[in-house]
């Protein structure tokens, strides 16, 4: 019997979530990012215990309860409510601009490792220039110049981590280009642009697939960081991050307001961290932790 | 060696022009002119002449190839331009800055090499052992636990339960008083250098694991030499230059990422020059002080591959080349 390209896929993809379950880091981060995902999607979909920004001024500053079960905030506001929303910004950033970076650092990663040459030279030294600068410090000259809010985020965080994508996505290429299935592809005619994403590219995944799930902790961990420096997501809309800043004025009298956005800030990186230690341990052997 | 300096040193050039181009370009594609930036409100009170008075003395009014190279002349001889609010010359705030910066730096990698290299070192002879296992979830913890958090929470504890503020009061000098100095100092460091702790931990462990599989360290045992010999005599010297490494590339990292932690601790550093710089619109204080953070990050990944290739002889970069 002989099984066709895409039912070995199939199990191949198969193998590799069973695999990530088996592995101990894979199983937590999934269960981590699954729980980050859910609340994340209610919040987004509106399905919270009360509207984010609906306040109740006799219910100011509750602690945990019946009620409210993260408590309320100086204005009234469900913590719970606003922790939902605050997800729900958090994942969108990460997600997108995860995606916008991987998008176009693979696209200029894999064609500048392929053509190699002046072409390969000129654009590893503009990555060059973006990685002359602090991560950080990156995304808040963007910020700056774009200005503060949720999509500017996105669009910072993209142009941040676009040059890391471009440089892990280049590297296996320079190997790959030298291996035998690509000249004998090249000696069969297939053109060079399905040689590239045909051939190359899916023997290429495997550090990019690792890549993304790192480069959304990072993301989650700058949205926050930018929103607490009052750059990322503006009030009254929700983040953890700026969730967390306002918390320190109130802290000693209202310390779940700093706790709980602290923990799911916590929960989420950890989440992200450990699912791209699981990744890597299953795709890519030989970078295994022992 | 030398030849792959130089080789560094030549790349080194271009990569700085582009960092200078974008930083300037950034700048100028900041939504509104830099006079209503500069002056505000009262910006609305200028009339046509006063506001092309302006633009001529900053060079406003030339095209944008002759404002980039005159900045850049400028810059190149150390005149970042004024900052209107401190009164003062970008270079000098920058200058006066920098040290509170960097002494934290320095405390957090000693903080960071302090609690990493120890555990990474135990972690690594107790393989699989319920020690590792402490290990390595204080290094995922260190890693998730992003610096903003970090000081909110040791800010919190300290004045909640210890009744101490590590932010207040003015910051003194280390000249001044040295004791006071590394007191304030200490909780900022300890945010920065726990992530970075982290890091060590688990590149010491991963390093030291290898090496402890090497023939040489069998050698090493079969002579019959004291466990803590081969531990650290040979392995951990071995293990370590990865560390350096990382250290390297952190620094430059720590540099730039104290943003968040001075802005926590309000310690008067060049992170929190940046951060102010940026809410209160001072844009010949943005750019000088990205430009000068980004140097400084460019020279140190040059030394960090420099030091590297000279810690480690089995790197030789003029055969590679």
């Amino acid at each position: 019997m002989t099984a066709n390209p895409e039912t070995l896929t199939l199990h191949r993809q198969q193998g590799v979530v069973r695999r990530l379950l088996r592995n101990y880091s894979g199983l937590v981060g999934s269960i981590l990012i699954l729980l980050f995902a859910i609340t994340g999607l209610l919040g987004a979909a509106g399905m919270t215990p009360y509207p984010p920004l609906e306040q109740h001024p006799r219910d100011r500053l509750t602690g945990p309860s019946a009620q409210y079960w993260l408590g309320t905030d100086l204005f009234g506001r469900d913590l719970t409510s606003r922790l939902m929303k605050g997800g729900a910004n958090s994942l969108k950033v990460a997600v997108l601009s995860v995606a916008i970076a991987t998008f176009f650092g693979t696209i200029i990663g894999i064609t500048s490792g392929y053509l190699g040459g002046f072409f390969d030279n000129l654009i590893m030294r503009v990555m060059d220039i973006f990685f002359a600068f602090p991560s950080i410090l990156l995304a808040l000259l963007i910020v700056v110049v774009l200005g503060p809010g949720l999509n500017n985020t996105i669009l910072a965080i993209a142009i941040v981590y676009t040059p890391i994508f471009a440089r892990v996505a280049r590297g296996p290429v320079l190997s790959l280009k030298e291996m035998e299935f690509v000249t004998a592809a090249r000696c069969l005619g297939i053109r060079q642009w399905r040689i590239l994403f045909r051939h190359i590219l899916p023997n290429a995944m495997a550090p990019l697939i690792v890549q993304v799930s790192l480069a959304l902790s990072w993301s989650l961990i700058t949205e926050a960081g930018l929103s607490f420096l009052g750059l990322g997501t503006q009030p009254p809309e929700p983040s953890w991050g700026l969730m967390l800043s306002e918390s320190r004025a109130l802290a000693e009298i209202a310390p779940w307001l700093m706790f709980f956005p602290g923990l799911a800030i916590m929960l989420g990186v950890l989440g992200f961290n450990l699912l791209g230690d699981g990744l890597r341990d299953v795709l890519d052997p030989r970078m295994a932790r022992r | 060696m030398l030849r792959y300096l130089t080789q560094r040193i030549i790349a080194f050039v271009p990569t700085l022009l582009g960092v200078a181009i974008l930083v300037f370009l950034a700048i100028r594609l900041v939504p509104g002119d830099q006079i209503t930036a500069m002056l505000g409100t009262e910006a609305g009170m200028l009339t046509q002449e006063q506001r092309e008075s302006l633009e001529e003395y900053f060079g406003l009014d030339k095209p944008v190839t002759e404002q980039f190279f005159a900045w850049m002349g400028n810059a190149l001889q150390g005149n970042f331009g004024y900052s209107v609010r401190h009164g003062k010359p970008v270079l000098s705030l920058i200058l006066e800055r920098f040290p509170v910066t960097l002494e934290l730096a320095f405390l957090s990698v000693i903080i960071a090499l302090a609690i990493g290299i120890p555990i990474g070192v135990l972690s690594a002879i107790h393989h699989n052992s319920p020690i590792d296992l402490f290990g390595r979830v204080i290094s995922m913890l260190g890693l998730a636990v992003p610096n903003f958090l970090l000081g909110t929470l040791i800010i919190y504890v300290l004045s909640v339960y210890f009744g101490v503020l590590p932010n207040s009061g003015n910051y003194v000098e280390f000249t001044e008083d040295p004791v006071l100095n590394l007191q304030q100092l200490f909780y900022p460091a300890l945010t920065m250098g726990f992530s970075f702790a982290a890091s060590v931990m688990r590149m010491t462990r991963s390093a030291m694991l290898e090496v402890l599989n090497e023939d040489y360290i069998r050698t090493a045992r079969s002579k019959g030499l004291h466990e803590r010999t081969v531990v650290m005599g040979h392995a951990l010297r071995n293990a370590l230059i990865p560390v350096v490494t990382l250290i390297g590339v952190e620094m430059g990292y720590l540099l730039g990422g104290a943003v968040i932690t001075e802005q926590i601790f309000s310690l008067p550093g060049i992170g929190r020059l940046t951060v102010n710089a940026i809410s209160q619109r001072e844009y010949a204080l943005v750019q000088g002080v990205t430009l000068f953070i980004a140097l400084n990050f460019v020279v140190i990944n040059l030394a960090v591959d420099v030091i590297y290739a000279a810690i480690d002889p089995r790197i030789s970069y003029d055969s590679k080349s």
